[in-house]
């Protein structure tokens, strides 16, 4: 560890008490939002605040950190905060999922299967999911504690009215374990399967909102739907140009003003996983030597 | 037959019901009985204690004084200061409408009609999009709204339009009591004679039982059965409308009743 000027992991250990109890009664009641304290970070608001205060109230001396920014390893939003764990705890960083003991995310689930004794940190922005149609924070809570939430699908109704499909395509509104209907972040709905049942534990931290909620290992997570229009994944129908996959979530990059472009996937470790693996796509040309280090 | 029983007694009973604001009375003394099928005005002057007695009637409000009570849809008789918080809430939903004054109040004025409509069926579960869009569309049609228009936001709306599909949002739930806040208030004429004419033909067609607030007397005399005349948050006069309204006893009734421009 670097010379101790920061306490372990940045905050103070009451704030980490303060946090931690928050953590415990969010996971003890699956998707219901946990109102905490929450601190000024040294980075604005929207750049995972709350999900660097959950990172470091979980945060030992044995874990190994990954950081996620869309998907991604290595954007300034991953990196950065990366080096603040490396700097304020001094614990190991790496890039891979399956090493990881702690990984905090903004707006994806990696594609590689978690698992038990992984800890899954969500950076959210709004984790109200019934603001948008209801902006009285007294009346949502009150619809959170009396179960009602026939306004969740007045908002898919909108959006197949509109559309002819349910168009929300983020932040696809989830209900946990029965009881509590929860935004998942602006993960893209590809990721939802990916929660329902995950044998890691999923915390979601939102700084702005002061607000915590968890799902427990293996929770039951349905994403809502309507009978005659039932939830669907959505990818571009493409393999990756890079490593071929078929299975993964895609970015569409534009590369020229033509209307070229190519989809490639957004989990960077994923992608580099497979093509050291061997897998090859139509734009590959050499692996990577280097990968994203923290 | 079960209906003729449960229609022979009350449905809602108010009982020396008063609300006091500090050293205000805002309404004391109203006792009432309200049976299923029976619409009841109640007209007076701008604070009269009209819009306070709805709302302690809906349940919106906590009596200072007396209790509300009201038939429950398994026949017995409940005190409504006594139902939970989420009962009272589902009861608004369901067995109640609530028209407001304002279509604003009372509708989501940045969705679509169907969706408005569709809300309190989805609300206790429907979970089918055709059957919940096809339930909206019979009823706009039933207010007289141009099915076209089911997917257009009420703010596209004209006000008639709006109050008529505030209606179709609460009756959707075929609730068996509607409580109504001037609903044709700040409409001009010929609207609100269709919107009358609209209320009058679904009371009856419903068997809904209404509470209707209004200044308008016209109002009272074509929907209603029987009147409540308030003034000073007291009940001065009531009795059946035709009897009111061309006989009246009340000195103050007499002024209301006289100060009807005559058309």
């Amino acid at each position: 560890m670097n010379a101790p000027t920061y306490n372990f992991a940045y905050l103070d250990e009451q704030t980490k008490r303060m946090i931690r109890r928050a953590i415990l009664k969010a996971i003890a009641i699956p998707g219901y939002q946990v109102p905490f304290a929450s601190r000024e970070m040294p980075m604005p608001y929207g750049w995972g605040t709350g999900g660097v205060q959950v990172t470091a109230a979980i945060l030992g001396p044995e874990d190994v950190l990954k950081v996620i920014d869309q998907g991604s390893d290595d954007t300034t939003n991953a990196i950065s905060i990366r080096k603040f764990f490396g700097k304020t705890a001094g614990v190991a960083t790496t890039t891979a999922t399956s090493d990881a003991t702690v990984i905090q995310t903004r707006h994806r689930i990696p594609e590689a299967a978690l698992h038990g004794g992984q800890i899954l940190v969500y950076q959210v922005p709004i984790p109200e999911p019934l603001r948008f149609l209801e902006p009285r924070e007294t009346e949502t809570r009150r619809m959170h504690a009396l179960g009602e939430y026939g306004l969740m699908h007045v908002k898919l109704y909108e959006d197949i009215a509109r559309f002819g499909h349910i168009a929300t395509a983020y932040a696809y509104p989830v209900k946990v374990n029965a009881r509590y209907v929860m935004d998942p972040s602006p993960t893209p709905k590809f990721d939802n399967p990916k929660m329902d049942n995950c044998p890691a534990l999923q915390l979601f931290g939102a700084g702005r909102e002061k607000r915590i909620y968890a799902i427990p290992p293996h929770t039951n997570v349905v994403s809502l739907d309507f009978e005659d229009h039932p939830f669907t994944r959505y990818r571009f129908d493409a393999p990756c140009a890079l490593c071929g996959a078929d299975d993964s979530y895609l970015d569409e990059i534009v590369t020229d003003d033509k209307g070229s472009r190519m989809f490639v996937c957004s989990d960077t470790d994923y992608c580099e996983s497979r093509q050291l693996a061997g897998h090859r796509g139509s734009e590959s040309a050499a692996p990577h030597k280097e990968r994203a280090h923290g | 037959m079960a209906e003729q029983t449960l229609d022979d007694q009350p449905l809602l009973v108010a009982e020396d019901l008063g609300k006091n604001y500090g050293r205000l009375t805002a309404c004391r003394d109203v006792s009432f009985a309200l049976y299923p099928g029976e619409v009841l005005a109640v007209v007076g002057e701008s604070g009269s204690g009209k819009s306070t007695l709805l709302q302690l009637l809906s349940a919106q409000l906590a009596p200072s004084a007396g209790r509300v009570s009201y038939r429950m849809r398994d026949g017995v008789l409940r005190d409504l200061a006594e139902l939970g918080e989420a009962e009272r809430r589902f009861l608004f939903r369901t067995d109640w409408g609530f028209v407001h004054q304002d279509p604003a109040q009372g509708l989501r004025m940045a969705v679509s009609a169907g969706a408005n409509v569709g809300e309190r069926l989805m609300a206790v579960g429907w979970n089918h999009y055709g059957r919940i869009r096809d339930t909206a569309s019979s009823w706009l049609e039933r207010v007289e709204i141009d099915t076209g228009r089911i997917d257009d936001a009420p703010k596209t709306y004209s006000g008639g339009m709006r109050q008529r599909l505030q209606i179709a949002r609460n009756l959707v739930t075929e609730p068996r009591l509607v409580f109504m806040d001037e609903p044709t208030g700040g409409l001009d004429v010929s609207v609100q004679a269709r919107l009358l004419d609209l209320m009058r033909n679904l009371v009856s067609e419903l068997g809904l039982a209404a509470i209707v607030v209004t200044h308008d007397l016209a109002v009272a005399r074509l929907l209603s059965h029987r009147v409540m005349v308030m003034k000073g948050g007291r009940v001065i006069e009531t009795g059946l409308t035709d009897q009111v309204l061309d006989d009246p006893r009340e000195p103050y009734t007499q002024l209301l009743v006289s100060s009807i421009l005559p058309a």
